[in-house]
């Protein structure tokens, strides 16, 4: 046994209302800069749908993700060694821009300059590759709120094999919203696929990060991950993707997604796993064995043995508690409520979700019948077996069964936590039919329902003794660092070329030029670039309006 | 005098910016050492023109590296006859050459008429094309008119032991002096390509990922022994 700790999230679907705010502040906080644009660390999916890039989910396609071989061994879909530094020339499986959208700003400055007319002028879109007028086509979720599925609904992936029964009518459609993030998996394919070994693992928190100073930008790693969340910097000409927020992790705080998510549906967690184990849990020849494989990779942290082997791992005390306090795993292995999202790219991924509940509920609900009742949310579970399916595509490689039992749960829990609501005596055989005990069910109430800020994020910081050079904390010189103050502007070999700078200057430095640009698109020139989303309202920041004549 | 400054000075000069060069940005600018490519923005003339272009160069370099390297008495003691190397030299070259400049011409094409692609194209990079193109077209213009005139020059008997002679620190201007002008002209301009070869995206030829082929697939690494992204400071280095 070879324990390894490993940071993990449980999103709740059943709580997501598809606001987007965790897409946007992530945005601002990492992907703001020219050259990512189009790159969505965070993005929310609106389900059935496309997904973003479009159509990411279908493998045979992109190739991303592993697969079995012939003799039955773990392999790269996209192709072995060989094959992918034969192919580094023109990576043959790369999304193009158009599977993500043109990203795009609007020529604001006219509203402004414009001259006396009669007709009111307008902000004409801009691409921001290359700063021409253009026509917007797509986006990052074009089809939210099945926004235009009548047209193309039928190109999700998933639909395909139950295509015939899904009915893009208005009255007859059930829908849900995805977000997602790095799946920060157990076995990565996209390190797996890295040309250059730049993208690692961390050892202490199973973080997967890119060195942005080994890699190459061979693109490789994007059409590895089957997910489709390592993206490539067009600009800088290098590969990054979520950070799991490493500098906030590593000071005990969460994510920007989950710290702004307004449904609060995000939990942060530590599992510990035996390291040993993942191998032959990703091997195993049903795609649908992969979801009881991976949860079996996970250790007890409640196990004396398992703390044993831990502490001797070098995982540190209040590690291991924090493990033993740990929402994630409560959820996935405790309660069994929480499923991965798509096992069968085999990547172990360490993101998973609550499935939705909501569809069966409002379906119940709108013909009429009670919504909580245990026995009309059974029968219709039962009968709805089209949402059902999709989530098993989603979630269990098809295999219905991990679905309908978690569904069941969530049902025993609305029902039985109703009658302690209105004062009735709890009925015990609610608990007993999903295989639970009432006491069980309340505490998965209270994780669901109730938990507070430092239940739902349980984060043990990195250690003490090495706070001061933390990311975040910054109790040294925020400018003290190699190459000193003075940072801003490019290097002389093109964007942000030079020594690396601590990610919270660098955002400094990004929100200062930003406010104060005025001009809106120049490839040659990243500074050159307003964006009104860093303006928090108050005074005018130089460069918001072009200067006056005679200041000039 | 000539001779000594463009085979002689220029050499050393060159070959010093080209080694010092890399080492400094390497030192310096890791994070700008890419390919920086451009496949986002467009893929479908990338795919004919980059590979065409890419596998030539490195048959074109492979066999520079056979015409200067190897000297023509070792070729003649295995048995392979001057003609029987000039005719393998000539055929194969040419094929390669025509290779690389044909991937050359597309992907140039595709930078100037696909207008992501030209507006991601910087000053280095239009310098850079022109030293690469233009040492290109001097060697295969050399090569195939020296062939079509009936009477080839043998650079293997004066351009290749003045390449060497800069190397073993004995060089000897007057060798090199022998050739015809296109000779030394691709010569000349290779030299100065060289030069600015660390300062452009060409540095992604020494990142040819060869360690893939032996590493494991998952790479792991301690947050060990820089925390957050900066060093240690003096005094506050962990006890190890």
């Amino acid at each position: 046994m070879r324990v390894m700790a490993q940071m993990a999230m449980v999103m709740n679907l059943d709580k997501c209302i598809g606001c987007h705010t965790c897409s946007v502040t992530c945005k601002q906080a990492w992907t703001n800069r020219s050259g990512v644009e189009y790159v969505w660390f965070n993005n929310v999916e609106t389900r059935p749908g496309q997904g973003y890039p479009r159509r990411y989910e279908d493998q045979e396609q992109w190739k991303g993700g592993w697969t079995l071989n012939r003799r039955g061994r773990l392999a790269l879909k996209g192709g072995g060694r060989l094959k992918k530094l034969f192919s580094i020339f023109s990576n043959p499986k790369l999304p193009a821009i158009a599977d993500y959208y043109e990203p795009w700003t609007y020529d604001y400055e006219t509203l402004t300059n414009a001259p006396l007319q009669e007709h009111t002028p307008v902000a004409r879109p801009k691409s921001l590759l290359t700063g021409e007028n253009t026509k917007i086509t797509w986006s990052a979720n074009w089809d939210d709120n099945l926004g235009g599925s009548p047209d193309h609904g039928d190109k999700d992936v998933l639909l395909k094999s139950i295509a015939d029964k899904v009915k893009f009518e208005f009255e007859q459609t059930f829908m849900f919203y995805l977000p997602r993030i790095c799946e920060h998996c157990l076995n990565p394919s996209c390190a797996a696929s890295c040309p250059s070994g730049a993208i690692y693992k961390r050892a202490e928190d199973g973080i997967v990060l890119v060195d942005q100073d080994r890699c190459r930008g061979w693109r490789m790693c994007v059409s590895g991950c089957p997910y489709k969340k390592v993206y490539f910097n067009h600009r800088t000409g290098k590969a990054e993707k979520c950070t799991f927020c490493f500098p906030r992790i590593e000071v005990g705080i969460p994510t920007v997604c989950s710290e702004t998510c307004v449904g609060r549906l995000r939990y942060i967690g530590l599992m510990l796993y035996d390291a040993d184990r993942v191998l032959e849990a990703a091997s195993v020849p049903a795609d649908q064995d992969l979801y009881e494989a991976q949860r079996k990779v996970f250790l007890d942290p409640a196990d004396p043995a398992v703390v044993a082997a831990a502490e001797k791992a070098g995982i540190p005390r209040d590690w291991i508690e924090a493990a033993q306090r740990s929402p994630v795993y409560a959820l996935i292995n405790k309660f069994k409520v929480a499923l991965p999202l798509h096992p069968e790219y085999r990547t172990m991924p360490m993101v998973w979700y609550i499935p939705p509940l909501s569809p069966v509920v409002d379906i119940v609900r709108d013909t009429g019948y009670d919504a909580e009742d245990r026995g009309n949310l059974f029968a219709a579970i039962e009968a709805l077996r089209i949402p059902i399916d999709y989530l098993a595509q989603l979630f269990t490689a098809g295999d219905a069964g991990p679905v309908d039992a978690t569904l069941r749960r969530l049902a025993a829990m609305r029902s039985y936590m109703r009658d302690i609501n209105l004062g009735r005596d709890p009925d015990e055989a609610i608990p007993a039919a999903v295989g639970m005990t009432g006491e069980q069910i309340y505490d998965m109430y209270r994780l669901l329902a109730l938990a507070k800020y430092d239940e739902r994020y349980v984060i043990p910081p990195a250690h003490a003794e090495q706070a001061h050079s933390l990311e975040e904390l910054a109790t040294e010189c925020s400018l003290d660092y190699e190459g000193g103050p003075g940072m801003g502007g490019s290097g002389p070999f093109g964007e942000s070329s030079g020594g690396s700078v601590p990610i919270a200057v660098e955002n400094f430095h990004m929100l200062v030029e930003r406010q104060t640009s005025d001009t809106i698109v120049d490839p040659g020139d990243k500074e050159l670039r307003v964006n009104l989303l860093n303006w928090d309202g108050k005074g005018k920041p130089e460069g918001l309006f072009p200067p006056r004549k005679d200041e000039s | 005098m000539t001779g000594t400054l463009f085979f002689v000075v220029l050499p050393y000069v060159c070959l010093a910016i080209f080694v010092l060069g890399h080492v400094w940005r390497y030192r310096y600018d890791k994070f700008g050492w890419t390919t920086r490519s451009s496949q986002l923005y467009e893929r479908r003339l990338l795919r004919i023109g980059s590979p065409l272009f890419h596998f030539g160069i490195l048959l074109v370099a492979a066999g520079h590296i056979g015409g200067l390297l190897i000297p023509e008495s070792w070729t003649e003691a295995i048995g392979v006859s001057e003609t029987a190397y000039h005719a393998v030299a000539v055929s194969l070259g040419t094929v390669a050459g025509f290779c690389t400049l044909a991937g050359a011409a597309i992907l140039i094409y595709r930078r100037r008429t696909v207008g992501p692609v030209f507006s991601a194209t910087t000053r280095n990079d239009k310098v850079m094309y022109v030293l690469l193109i233009g040492t290109i077209l001097l060697g295969l213009g050399t090569t195939i008119l020296g062939n079509l005139t009936g009477h080839p020059h043998d650079y293997r008997l004066t351009v290749s032991p003045w390449f060497r002679s800069i190397f073993y620190f004995q060089p000897d201007p007057d060798l090199i002096q022998a050739a015809p002008i296109g000779f030394r002209l691709h010569a000349t301009a290779a030299f100065i390509l060289f030069a600015f070869w660390p300062f452009s995206r060409l540095v992604h030829v020494f990142s040819a990922p060869l360690g893939y082929l032996t590493r494991p697939y998952i790479v792991y690494r301690s947050r060990d022994p820089r925390l957050g992204n900066r060093p240690a400071k003096r005094g506050w280095e962990r006890v190890q």
